[in-house]
């Protein structure tokens, strides 16, 4: 096995999806956002719940590739609990960090980190970013639902 | 009659790899395996070689000067013509349009013939196994002309389904238009047959070529279809061009498609009168090195055995249909009795995406997702598939590197 492919296809990211967390329907969200990314087909929808400024819950159904389904996982974790300002800067360190643009160290972002190895691989950066924009979008959104696709 | 022993000695792939440049690269320290060939063919010496020398030696607008250059590139842009005509052995050179490619061939169709025959109320009949391609210019048409489109279904193995082709056509329809091979499949559809249906009701048929071409003889006058788009890329050929076959009868009645310089005879600010076939439909300049470089494809496919070609290639699909039909938790996607040269695949609980990626850093280069074939996904139930593609080329030892690495797949999933 060449070793970015090992760093890409880290053991957390392998768990997370054969057993993704926050995997499920939410009757009462609302935010109910499709995320879609028609060059490979992943394909989701993310359920958010407010509570006043804060992500009371976060959560998804669908299926794609393990990259997208994993970052779903993760953000759904990493989310929950959040405000909005703390949510929207992790998307930001996220986003950067999937992109190669982070600077920070990976010691301080916690199982973010396991997604480092994204960057070396560019055809996948929007595989791992889809929930993430999703969830910045449902964030901002007044729309009770609507769709992101990457394209 | 040649012997298989004797089209193998006749068909030397070793010598066939040596005209292609790029297969002695290497991909992330590894040689490169392309199984990519539905997507684009690679390109031998020849090819690169007459548009290096269309560039160095002739290069100059066509059908205008009087000077050297440009009757030396008119001259080499209407051999080129002339090649195409015998390659798909077409009854006369102006029945050959160029254009970018298949997709615009058929468009060209569509917004020509299309629009003015095709009425309100009337139906255009595809197939179930069609490239997007296929698919939207006869969408765009049917909304602009309020006509309907139909699709013949295809079954389990991804064939068309002839008896509900043949239910489905009647006199509403105005036109037929299908893949003579599936890209995302491979399947070989019976297009004689289909076109000869067809005809019975007076109705015309557009065959897209684009992943035939490559593979196999065609003959547009045994066909008799009265359409046939391909691309030269595809084929060992430069990307940005192809050809559009239509019956001279088809394009005499047909408006022009663009229009623009080369298309006309006269232009006044009240009038112009339009140019001849096929410059009516060849507006603009051309993409002169690319339709020589086409020429050219086609004289180092001219210098192959179709024969040895096909029986090759259907070793080697064979060949590498066993051997990943062998892995465990395999599922091949398309399993036509006629096929050529396509693999699709998915494998049990990891994305294609996966398979792409972990295969490419073993130097595979294989196409996923949905190969622009989405109703053709949804039929099966998958987002999208891995394909592995072959080419002339393709050895069983690639095969084995493929096998290779999806079992490399499954250990990073398993």
């Amino acid at each position: 096995m060449t070793s970015d492919v090992k760093s890409l296809y880290q053991e957390i990211i392998l768990d997370h999806n054969r057993n993704p967390r926050n995997f499920r329907q939410m009757e009462d969200a609302d935010r109910e956002i499709e995320a879609y990314n028609p060059l490979c087909g992943d394909h989701y929808t993310i359920f958010m719940k407010m509570n006043g400024d804060s992500v009371a819950d976060v959560s998804f159904v669908g299926s794609g590739c393990a990259i997208s389904k994993a970052s779903a996982s993760v953000m759904a974790s990493s989310v929950k609990g959040k405000s909005k300002a703390e949510a929207e800067q992790l998307f930001d360190i996220f986003h950067k960090l999937v992109t190669g643009s982070y600077t920070g160290s990976l010691d301080d972002i916690g199982k973010l980190a396991v997604f480092s190895g994204v960057s070396e691989f560019p055809a996948r950066v929007k595989c791992a970013i889809l929930a993430w924009h999703t969830m910045h979008k449902a964030l901002n959104s007044k729309e009770t639902k609507s769709t992101v696709t990457t394209e | 009659m040649i012997s298989h022993a004797t089209r193998e000695i006749l068909f030397d792939v070793a010598r066939i790899r040596k005209d292609f440049p790029i297969l002695a690269r290497n991909v992330r320290g590894r040689n490169l395996v392309y199984l990519d060939n539905a997507a684009t063919s690679q390109k031998p010496h020849a090819v690169i070689d007459a548009m290096k020398r269309y560039y160095e030696t002739e290069n100059s607008n066509v059908h205008r000067g009087v000077h050297t250059l440009s009757e030396l590139a008119t001259r080499s842009y209407e051999d080129a013509r002339l090649k195409v005509q015998r390659f798909i052995n077409a009854a006369h050179p102006y029945e050959i349009v160029f254009v970018r490619g298949t997709t615009e061939g058929l468009n060209l169709v569509a917004q020509t013939y299309g629009r003015t025959h095709v009425r309100k109320g009337d139906e255009v009949l595809i197939s179930g196994l069609e490239h997007h391609s296929n698919i939207v210019p006869w969408q765009i048409l049917c909304q602009q002309n309020e006509a309907a489109l139909r699709v013949a279904p295809i079954n389990d193995a991804g064939e068309v389904v002839i008896e509900d082709y043949e239910r489905l056509l009647s006199n509403r329809t105005k036109l037929v238009s299908i893949a003579h091979i599936s890209n995302s499949l491979g399947t070989i559809n019976p297009v004689k047959h289909m076109i000869e249906l067809a005809h019975r009701r007076g109705i015309p048929v557009v065959l897209d070529g684009a992943q035939a071409v490559p593979h196999m003889k065609v003959d547009v006058r045994e066909f008799d279809c009265d359409f046939y788009t391909f691309s030269a890329h595809k084929m060992y050929g430069p990307t940005g061009i192809g050809a559009l076959y239509g019956k001279a009868s088809f394009l005499n009645d047909m408006p022009p498609y663009q229009g623009g310089g080369d298309m006309i005879k006269s232009v006044t600010f009240e009038k112009t009168v339009y140019n001849d076939l096929p410059y009516k439909f060849e507006a603009g300049t051309p993409n002169i090195a690319g339709t020589i470089g086409f020429g050219s494809a086609i004289d180092y496919l001219d210098r192959l055995d179709w024969a040895s070609v096909s029986s090759y290639e259907r070793d080697l699909l064979n060949y590498a249909t066993e051997a990943l039909a062998s892995i465990k938790g395999l599922r091949i996607i398309g399993t036509a009795k006629d096929k050529a040269g396509v693999l699709s695949f998915v494998l049990e609980n990891v994305h294609p995406h996966d398979v792409g990626t972990i295969l490419d850093r073993e130097g595979i280069a294989v196409r996923t997702g949905h190969h622009c074939a989405q109703p053709v996904m949804d039929r099966f139930g998958v987002p999208a598939t891995a394909r592995a593609s072959f080419g002339i080329y393709n050895t069983k030892e690639e095969v084995d590197a493929l096998v290779k690495g999806i079992y490399k797949v499954k250990e990073v999933f398993d």
